[in-house]
């Protein structure tokens, strides 16, 4: 793989970050292709097999759900959310599909309370590009922390 | 240098007073000792807990940790004598020689327990069988004579020191267990018209779908009240209202056990959209629509159809029906969706939230899909019940902060009844009348 490849790699992360971190996650969607698998998944499911996931969309259409819930139909503490990711590991590149990994922890901030970790885990990507931008296929976020500190509400 | 006076109060008695059962104080969800008493009086005698489904330990040897208050148990499956069935044992997971929770994985197989501190082994039944050093050990001295050092006395016996063996309750393919051996049956615990809503579900064999776990800032009651509050769903849950999942103008049935411990809502689920029960309603969104509605795909089972108990001779198709089942268990059958929900409390303002999603042994690929689809409604980041943990744990932060604040659950007046609607709490008060009984409070 070129640096340019893993600079594009690189470059589409840390904008996931970036969105899902600011005020506005209404392009989160829009780093997905049409036809998608996103994952919220713990370890405990993840390692026994289990096909249970706390969030399992399927298409970009659902991510588009999943955000308007975000916004207006989920009743919630506010909080900020900060991603803190490690580079990519690129596991497999065959014909257009890169395959990696990586490593990240998210902290939530509520208004009146002190940072927590809500989450914390691994990415298991597969990348496409549609147009000539890359974009997720798949993202599995696989969660060591089981129990969880309450809820999850924006996406991880 | 001016002395200050110290001033001794004594510390404050808690009573209910003359108030109605609808108006609970805040101290029933943060005072300490009281919680001590719940875990002695609700969690360890007298009421059979959830420990797990069958299906979750499918061959002899599988066990699975889990809680019953707050105390560490093991439900094992261990292979039944020729021609019988296979037993199942829940045990303390405390070694009888120096209490150490041995068992650490959440779930594996074994042959035997064995306390690694000093090798205390158990049978899967819990018996003991044997610890090393038991007759001590063999000192050969100078001359050639043997002694021996250390040892049990002679009159130490095995059979005194087992794991700690709870009662176990079977009952399609779902295991209850207690620590009092004196308890009721499990079918008189449930009375007949909640059992048969469990019947209902629980009626042939269970597939486990996965397991999600949180942990919520909230009194354990507290989740128990929230699903014997059925007014509460078509005002917080914009998703139940808009798409007539649940709201008030269903067809429901509020159906309790002759102590009003245990209850069932219910409901029959309609097409949703605007009218009368949305007036007023600002978590309602008329023009709502999803993208993808992949996740209201609902197909009708033919097992929701069945005898209506408080309606002789008649039968009764619920869409829905949440079951509360004292103290330790929510069972949701909302759509296709079921689940077991386990709480486990941790403290008085804490209590762990354990969702087993399952379906049927014989279950289409697609009925397994549809069944994971429709998750996305329920646990930690589920459309329809993340916004309970959140609302929850307000109601805890306002009652620490006031313990003597009040609640006022006055919805369909102040008795206790089962109802043909769900605009009541009637099952929250019926639940208080219960637990004030039990706790002498």
């Amino acid at each position: 793989m070129d640096f340019n490849l893993y600079h594009h790699v690189q470059t589409l992360h840390q904008r996931y970050a970036q969105i899902l971190d600011s005020n506005d996650i209404s392009g989160w969607p829009d780093l997905f292709t049409e036809e998608c698998t996103y994952q919220l998944q713990s370890r405990e499911n993840f390692d026994a097999g289990h096909p249970l996931c706390i969030l399992h969309l399927e298409s970009q259409a659902m991510l588009r759900d999943r955000v308007y819930g975000v916004v207006h139909t989920i009743f919630h503490d506010p909080y900020s959310q900060r991603h803190i990711c490690s580079a990519p590991l690129i596991t497999h590149v065959d014909n257009g599909l890169i395959e990696c990994e990586s490593s990240y922890v998210v902290v939530r901030t509520p208004r009146d309370a002190l940072p927590q970790v809500v989450s914390v885990g691994r990415y298991l990507d597969k990348l496409v590009t549609i147009d000539g931008t890359w974009k997720f296929k798949q993202r599995i976020a696989v969660f060591d922390n089981d129990l969880l500190p309450n809820s999850v509400i924006k996406p991880i | 240098m001016r002395s200050i006076p110290i001033v001794s109060q004594p510390a404050a008695q808690h009573t209910w007073g003359n108030a109605p059962t609808s108006r609970a104080p805040g101290w029933v969800y943060t005072d300490e000792a009281l919680y001590q008493r719940e875990m002695e009086r609700l969690f360890y005698q007298g009421h059979w807990c959830y420990v797990g489904l069958e299906c979750e330990i499918p061959k002899a040897g599988d066990y699975k940790r889990t809680q019953i208050g707050e105390r560490s148990v093991v439900m094992v499956r261990e292979r039944g004598k020729a021609g019988q069935p296979d037993a199942i044992h829940v045990l303390e997971n405390r070694c009888a020689h120096r209490g150490v929770a041995f068992v650490r994985e959440r779930s594996g197989s074994a042959r035997s327990f064995v306390c690694p501190y000093h090798q205390w082994t158990y049978k899967l039944n819990g018996d003991l069988v044997g610890l090393t050093f038991k007759n001590g050990v063999e000192r050969v001295n100078a001359d050639g004579s043997k002694t021996q050092q250390g040892g049990m006395d002679e009159d130490f016996a095995l059979c005194d020191h087992g794991l700690n063996k709870l009662k176990v309750a079977r009952r399609g393919g779902v295991i209850f267990a207690s620590f009092d051996p004196a308890v009721e049956s499990f079918e008189d615990y449930l009375g007949p018209d909640v059992l048969h809503y469990f019947d209902r579900i629980f009626h042939k064999p269970l597939k486990v779908l996965g397991i999600n776990r949180q942990r919520i800032p909230a009194n354990w009651k507290l989740m128990q009240e929230n699903i014997k509050d059925p007014y509460h769903p078509g005002l917080l849950h914009t998703w139940f209202v808009t798409f007539g999942l649940w709201r008030a103008d269903q067809k429901s049935q509020m159906v309790m056990d002759a102590q009003r411990r245990h209850a069932v809502m219910v409901s029959r689920r309609n097409d949703g959209g605007a009218g009368a029960v949305t007036v007023g309603v600002t978590s309602f969104k008329e023009n709502m629509a999803l993208g993808d509605d992949r996740l209201l795909d609902v197909v009708p089972e033919p097992w929701w159809t069945v005898d209506d108990p408080l309606r002789p001779g008649q039968r009764i198709t619920p869409t829905v029906t949440m079951m509360t089942l004292f103290p330790s268990l929510i069972i949701q059958q909302q759509v296709n969706s079921l689940t077991t929900r386990h709480i486990q409390p941790v403290k008085p303002g804490v209590f762990d939230f354990v969702w087993t999603h399952f379906g049927f042994e014989d279950d289409t690929p697609e009925m397994t899909r549809r069944r994971l689809r429709q998750a996305n409604l329920f646990g930690p980041a589920g459309y329809v019940s993340a916004d309970d943990g959140e609302v929850i744990a307000f109601v805890q932060q306002a009652y620490a902060a006031n313990q003597n604040a009040r609640t006022v659950s006055e919805m369909d007046g102040t008795d206790v009844k089962n109802t043909d609607h769900n605009v009541t709490e009637t099952l929250i008060r019926g639940m208080y009348a219960y637990w004030r009984g039990q706790m002498g409070v």
